[in-house]
């Protein structure tokens, strides 16, 4: 990654903000980061050609959103984009155990961009509207994009849910293994609530309500079940990663961390 | 050949972009700007290269500094992981080198939140000419999802959806069912 694109001048009343909003962009940054990384892992995997293209389009639009909003962070904590993708171990990751879990079959690829889509798509059509002008330009660029996304998750899951049994049975499966995951991605804290008190950030509680509104069609739709597993302990906000990220890391920082500035 | 699933291609748009877009005009300060940007904009985009940059609508603005004859063009990106940013941006150093203009800088900046709307009239014939659909409807029509996408070849509206993403960011595969060519579309953004 390199020539990363600038961020625009922040409102004043971020000044003061300046730790916790570093904080929330490398949260996002991270989840879309580890997310198109998980992405992808699917080229040249994909049951069918078009869905390598597509896995890997969204991947892409994924980590430029990562770019985005690691420049971002970077700009407060004094570092590069590649400084925090390539040389930051698993605890120092902000993302949710979601992004991090195995690739799976395609039945998990899909139910997780279901997941994940959905979330984001809340989130930035929210964020849009922040006081600080450069996530606001990010999540604008963004929501456009995670809405192609939603709506790809969703035409698979119609197809595989009201599809074959094999097919049903799988993506059920897919939802009841994730679904323990899903409950962090809506989990405010201390950092959430001050900068959303200032109109920086979006209160991630606040998103549950309407993401559910969104899934559950779909999931009735398919003829699927919406789960009721327990939610996880997640922690991956916080510094206590999943216990797959170190895995993923080893292989997407190995390169960088090999040859610390190589460029060609 | 795919099986698809019969919902999806009359499917609506499930989720349309909530922001409305006040996009603000390609701005020009500076002794020449314009005609520099006249250049500038004749790039062509490295993954479309029917259409200029100035067409496509990425280009935002040309500072030409009085004093010391230092350029700055400022152009914003399609989707946010566009890969062709920096291309693009060597391409304009290059070619506003080659017409004498040694100082050059290329700033890329996401607030100038480029939709397909900003394709110009000349960019979207273009796209057509060589067998791309350019986009249906405004990124705001609500009725975007149900306008039906022509084919460029044979100019039919009985086409169907392949896969929403394609060999670029910005493109989708379809086919036309009149005479069964497949075709790249133009998406709305």
């Amino acid at each position: 990654m390199t020539a990363s694109i600038e961020t625009s001048s922040t409102s004043m009343d971020t000044a003061d903000s300046a730790e916790d909003t570093a904080e929330y962009a490398l949260r996002l940054g991270d989840d879309a980061l580890i997310l198109a990384q998980r992405m992808g892992e699917w080229v040249s995997n994909a049951p069918e050609l078009e869905e390598d293209v597509a896995l890997a389009n969204i991947g892409l639009d994924l980590l430029g959103q990562a770019r985005s909003l690691l420049t971002y962070a970077g700009s407060y904590l004094g570092k590069s984009e590649d400084e925090l993708a390539y040389f930051r171990d698993d605890s120092e990751f902000r993302c949710a155990h979601l992004m991090a879990t195995p690739r799976g079959d395609f039945a998990v690829a899909i139910a997780r961009m279901l997941i994940v889509a959905g979330y984001q798509w809340e989130l930035y059509a929210r964020l849009a509207e922040s006081n600080d002008d450069t996530l606001a330009s990010i999540a604008t660029k963004a929501v456009k994009e995670v809405a192609y996304h939603f709506q790809h998750a969703e035409m698979w899951t119609l197809r595989l849910g009201d599809g074959t049994d094999e097919s049903h049975r799988r993506i059920q499966q897919a939802l009841d293994d994730l679904w323990p995951l899903v409950d962090e991605l809506f989990r405010t804290d201390d950092v959430e609530q001050r900068l959303s008190a200032k109109g920086i950030a979006v209160d991630s509680a606040a998103l549950k309500a309407p993401f559910m509104d969104a899934i559950a069609p779909v999931l009735t739709e398919a003829t699927l079940t919406v789960p009721t597993a327990p939610p996880s302990a997640g922690g991956g906000r916080h510094g206590k990663p999943s216990e797959y990220l170190g895995h993923l890391l080893a292989e997407m920082q190995v390169l960088a961390r090999q040859h610390p500035g190589a460029s060609w | 050949m795919p099986q698809r699933a019969p919902q999806a291609a009359s499917r609506p748009q499930t989720f349309r972009s909530p922001i409305a877009r006040n996009k603000p005009p390609v701005q020009f300060t500076g002794p020449n700007a314009e005609s520099i940007a006249e250049i500038a904009g004749s790039v062509p985009d490295p993954e479309l290269p029917m259409v200029s940059l100035m067409n496509l609508g990425v280009l935002r603005a040309v500072d030409v500094n009085e004093a010391s004859g230092a350029i700055t063009v400022t152009i914003t990106p399609t989707y946010s992981g566009c890969p062709a940013m920096n291309s693009m941006a060597d391409d304009i150093v290059t070619k506003l080198h080659d017409a004498g203009h040694p100082d050059v800088t290329v700033h890329k900046v996401l607030g100038g939140d480029w939709s397909s709307d900003d394709l110009t009239t000349t960019g979207r014939q273009a796209l057509r000419e060589s067998g791309i659909a350019p986009p249906t409807a405004r990124s705001t029509d609500p009725n975007a999802g149900s306008v039906p996408v022509l084919c460029p070849q044979c100019g039919a509206q009985n086409t169907e959806q392949l896969s929403p993403f394609g060999a670029t960011s910005c493109k989708a595969l379809y086919r036309c069912l009149a005479c069964r060519e497949p075709f790249e579309y133009f998406k709305i953004h």
